[in-house]
């Protein structure tokens, strides 16, 4: 039963828990022009969980804290140099911090592997804990701030003129999503985890005729193909980054191909 | 009570950007404030705000006086998954008194419908905002004709309900039959208005 638990539930339900809440802040990431964020993040956590590795502390808290610190630097960096640059950068700098640390020291050699297959049927019991905590976090962060995310993109003059206080919509996201990414390249690998946030909600950008329903189509898209994808990589016995990430790619095909395109009448 | 006091006030960005400018608004007035491209119009809307720079002078608002503001930049809504009646919700704007060519398709997405129709409705949006104190920047830019025409009784009626609205545009016409008084906005000498 242990086992079983281990092998199977384990796994399955961090992957179904960040396969829901992953969509639903690509959503809000898009809507701000941000999904290279998802890239960016995740590869700073990971490059964060080996260095972590090395120094001999917990990963996930080394990832968490190097995501988290890049989130946390956005605004800075954005003053510094605006534009659209910042977080190809990031990424590059997570990326090359990631490969030099994996090549130069054996003791994370492994890690550094799984980071980049996704190595979900490994995760541990707290990794299992801190996916539901986030999706509960997320999904009560954005029931209250979902519409100031929205109106500070749609009206951004209307919402500060009104006086209301734009950091919990500005950095407060931004940590989140830091969070979220960290955690999630450490059970589905960094392209796993960033097909997530990217392909479930421009599928659903593109054929929901609402935002209410964007909400509702977005983690039902992400669920779905997980489900879809765990069960492929089980049995054929592959790395699930890879399956996940094709397996969006495919869905994304099939439903732009012959999908209805989102309008209400 | 006025719902706006401006007395003397210098606003820019970086630098101050017009000359002095006094004027009060009250409720249910509509005040134009013209001048022409560069003058400031638009950065002295954002001081107003609090989003611009005051160097100088005084602005008093009625405290009790909830602002909307729309800008000259429209919401960036291509390709976004919102509706209509979706987008009202957002800044609690009553969609009574839409045109029929509008009210009829609140349920569709933005994106879906003709230019016209998401210009206005941007325009809606922020208009029928519970505020007292409105400033619009440019309302009749990328209207068309019927919007025009749905607009000028549109303002009337709201400032009839109490608001005192704030208004730039650059159709003489459009401000002639909309606007209660206009006041004109000088550049400062060697001023840059832009952020």
């Amino acid at each position: 039963m242990e086992l079983q638990l281990e092998l199977f539930w384990r796994p399955c339900l961090t992957g179904a828990a960040l396969a829901l809440l992953l969509p639903l802040l690509g959503l809000y990431l898009r809507l701000r022009g941000e999904s290279w964020a998802a890239l960016a993040y995740g590869q700073i956590g990971a490059a964060g969980a080996l260095g972590a590795l090395a120094l001999g502390i917990p990963t996930l808290l080394g990832g968490l804290a190097a995501s988290l610190m890049a989130a946390g630097c956005k605004p800075r960096l954005e003053r510094w140099q605006p534009g659209a640059g910042l977080f190809p950068l990031l990424f590059l700098l997570g990326w090359s911090a990631s490969l030099l640390l994996a090549a130069n020291l054996p003791a994370v050699e492994g890690l550094g592997a799984a980071l980049f297959e996704g190595q979900l049927y490994f995760v541990s019991r707290e990794m299992l804990g801190a996916a539901f905590v986030m999706l509960a976090l997320g999904v009560a962060y954005l029931r209250r701030t979902g519409w100031a995310l929205l109106l500070l993109s749609l009206h951004p003059v209307l919402f500060l003129a009104r006086g209301m206080p734009a950091w919990p919509a500005r950095i407060g996201f931004d940590l989140l999503v830091a969070a979220s990414l960290a955690l999630a390249v450490m059970c589905l690998g960094v392209m796993g985890a960033f097909a997530l946030v990217f392909i479930p909600p421009w599928l659903a950008f593109v054929l929901a005729p609402s935002w209410r329903k964007a909400l509702f189509i977005a983690p039902l898209l992400g669920f779905l193909t997980y489900s879809l994808a765990f069960v492929l990589a089980l049995y054929n016995d592959q790395p699930f980054g890879p399956i996940l990430a094709l397996t969006l790619t495919l869905t994304a095909f099939l439903l732009l191909s012959f999908g209805k395109r989102g309008t209400e009448n | 009570m006025s719902v706006l006091e401006v007395e003397a006030l210098v606003a820019g960005w970086r630098q101050p950007a017009i000359r002095p400018i006094s004027f009060c608004l009250e409720p249910g007035e509509i005040l134009a404030l013209t001048g022409p491209n560069g003058a400031g119009k638009s950065t002295l809307l954002m001081a107003l705000a609090g989003i611009g720079q005051i160097f100088s002078g005084r602005c008093v608002k009625n405290p009790k006086a909830r602002l909307g503001f729309l800008t000259q930049a429209r919401p960036p809504i291509a390709g976004l998954p919102l509706s209509g009646k979706e987008l009202l919700a957002l800044t609690q704007a009553s969609p009574a008194g839409l045109p029929p060519w509008l009210s009829n398709c609140l349920d569709q997405r933005l994106d879906r419908l003709s230019g016209g129709q998401r210009q206005y409705l941007a325009l809606w949006s922020v208009l029928q905002t519970p505020a007292e104190l409105l400033f619009l920047d440019e309302p009749a830019n990328h209207l068309d004709q019927a919007g025009i025409a749905h607009l000028r009784p549109a303002l009337r009626q709201r400032a009839k309900a109490g608001a005192g609205i704030l208004l730039v545009s650059h159709a003489p016409d459009f401000l002639r039959d909309c606007c209660d008084r206009a006041i004109a906005v000088e550049p400062c000498p060697c001023s840059n208005p832009r952020p």
